[in-house]
């Protein structure tokens, strides 16, 4: 019989107790009733753990450091375990012909019924340029991607990169990084974005939480991020929210306003147009996150955020007029130029005018 | 045109219901202005503690009551364009296809860059302008109304219409919602433009055109200052 997680935790030394407490804050992580903690726990007990193939475009890997540090102490201990993580290049032990082999032997196995994890994304430039980048095992990672993509139930885009591009694809993109959704010819597998650099260890755990108790995907938004963590701003859920409508603020690093804990909006904080959970979930273990840390939320789990101007700039940076510009710097040089243009025409107006009714005498 | 042999011949343009609108519409756009304004780029940090003050609160409901002035007032706008006389229709509907519609488009641009002597007598909008309103006005209006009901439905949440009809679909189109910022805030900057060309235009042709402009706006009637033909 496949082993299930509970028999995983278990042999792990992990007591029905803990084991409990993990299945009930899991389910309030996900914003479900606490009945559902006993669903969750009967999956974990019952159910055979899903194949995830783990693969690695161009990224940094810090969706992995992330994902190995899930905070809560049984994820932290059991979570590789839980999942049946049988690739992932980065932390597995096996190397070589040995590991690849293990691509194949899931694929034949699990056709069909295994999770594609992409962490990272592929470069297609390489495909015009005939270059030669991001070579696993021999072949491009593209190619790895789409004939594991093929045949998965669903694939996973951890982090920014497999999700939006991330810096790889900030402005010029020389490799051609493209998102995981974007990749031509990756087969029908849905796609689940888990944006974030990196995405919090508990959101990633529990997307996989869900997709195991559930048997289903999460409910997903528009965008393809899951609704449970995705739904909400950082701004909506920010402890310093109510500096924001007070109307206090930090106006410079290590003024006043800072030492006070103010709101972070004028250093450029782009908590108010960034979905993510890091206001509520919190990171390493709900200890803190950047704006409690007195840093600006930079956005990372947002599309292009690298390429929106300064992090420490509220307005973004414009940079079609070839240099940088913001909307008041745009809008303030339209509007003289047409000021300018209305006194110069007035002008003009009244001189013809009084020419006019010279003329006319 | 009507061939009475008066001096001074009236006709009634603009119906209450227009007038009004223009002057809250005018007003609603100075309120989202100044607040649009100080939401991007706001007011001095206070002092004290966070419970004595809301100023932040206050300008951002001051702008989101400003915008359902703004949106309400579109929607009867366009309501009255069904229901009021045929002047009420012109800055949606600009005959595009016409001829003569462009002819005069052209004979307003000369006079503009001061090659016709005179300009022509229009009951209603001059051609020029009704071009000008239907893009920079009508167009800007309802990018404004979509792009903020879209920035509103962010913080009214998933389960609000707001999100549901436009946040749901606009901050993917434009990227995120960081990028709708920017455009619903270069957006301001069109209407303001659209103002100062506006105002200076109205003040202009009523001094040096052959009809009134700024009495018309406040009391309906346009008064042709002379009666001959064209």
């Amino acid at each position: 019989m496949t082993e299930t997680f509970y028999d995983v935790m278990r042999r792990q030394g992990i007591t029905r107790r803990s084991f409990l407490k993990f299945c009930s804050l899991t389910a309030a992580a996900m914003g479900l009733s606490p009945a559902y903690a006993a669903k969750i726990a009967d999956a974990m007990e019952n159910k055979p753990r899903i194949p995830v193939l783990w693969l690695h475009g161009l990224e940094c890997t810090c969706c992995s450091e992330s994902f190995i540090r899930s905070a809560h102490p049984l994820a932290k201990d059991v979570i590789l375990s839980m999942i049946s993580l049988d690739y992932d290049d980065t932390i597995m032990a096996a190397a070589g012909h040995q590991a690849e082999a293990i691509i194949e032997e899931t694929i034949e196995k699990y056709d069909g019924n295994f999770i594609l994890a992409c962490e990272g994304n592929p470069g297609l430039e390489q495909e015009n340029t005939g270059g030669m980048s991001c070579i696993i095992a021999g072949k491009p990672y593209t190619e790895q991607l789409r004939y594991a993509a093929k045949h998965a139930k669903a694939i996973i885009s951890w982090g920014s990169c497999a999700s939006w591009g991330c810096v790889q694809a900030a402005s010029p993109n020389p490799t051609g990084a493209t998102p995981i959704h974007k990749v031509p010819d990756l087969g029908n597998a849905p796609i689940i974005k888990v944006p974030g650099c990196p995405p919090i260890a508990e959101v990633m755990t529990a997307v996989i939480t869900y997709m195991l108790t559930f048997e289903r995907l999460p409910s997903l938004d528009r965008q393809g991020r899951p609704k449970m963590f995705y739904s909400q701003r950082i701004h909506d859920k920010c402890y310093r929210r109510g500096h924001f409508d007070a109307g206090q603020f930090v106006e410079k690093w290590d003024d006043e306003g800072a030492r006070k804990g103010y709101c972070l909006y004028k250093m450029g904080c782009k908590g108010p147009t960034t979905y993510n959970a890091c206001s509520t979930i919190r990171w390493n273990g709900g200890l803190s996150f950047p704006i409690q840390a007195g840093h600006p939320c930079i956005g990372c789990s947002e599309d292009g955020f690298w390429d929106k101007g300064g992090f420490y700039n509220r307005l973004s940076g414009i940079n079609q007029f070839g240099v940088e510009e913001n909307a008041d710097k745009v809008g303030i040089g339209a509007a003289t130029v047409v000021g300018g243009a209305i006194a110069a025409h007035a002008a003009i107006s009244a001189l013809k005018r009084s020419q006019n009714k010279g003329d006319q005498a | 045109m009507s061939t009475k042999t008066k001096n001074e011949q009236s006709v009634y343009v603009y119906e209450v219901p227009i007038r009004l609108w223009h002057w809250i519409n005018a007003l609603a756009i100075t309120v989202l202005a100044i607040t649009g304004y100080l939401i991007g780029s706001p007011l001095s940090s206070l002092s004290g503690e966070a419970y004595e003050h809301f100023l932040m609160g206050y300008i951002r409901f001051a702008h989101f009551a400003a915008g359902y002035v703004f949106v309400i007032g579109f929607i009867g706008r366009i309501y009255w364009a069904f229901v009021g006389n045929s002047h009420a229709k012109q800055i949606f509907l600009p005959p595009i296809f016409s001829g003569k519609f462009w002819s005069e488009v052209w004979h307003e641009m000369k006079w503009y860059l001061f090659i016709a002597k005179e300009p022509k007598k229009y009951v209603g909008h001059n051609p020029m302008a009704i071009i000008f309103m239907h893009v920079m006005l009508v167009w800007g209006t309802f990018f404004m109304i979509f792009t903020g009901l879209a920035l509103y439905g962010e913080g009214a949440g998933f389960d609000s219409w707001q999100y549901s009809w436009f946040s749901s679909w606009i901050i993917p189109l434009f990227g995120q919602s960081q990028d709708v910022h920017t455009f619903h805030h270069l957006g301001m900057w069109v209407i303001l433009i659209f103002v100062m060309m506006h105002v200076y235009v109205a003040f202009r042709e009523d001094i040096m055109s052959r009809q009134t402009l700024i009495s018309t706006m406040i009391s309906g009637w346009r008064t042709f200052k002379d009666n001959r033909k064209d």
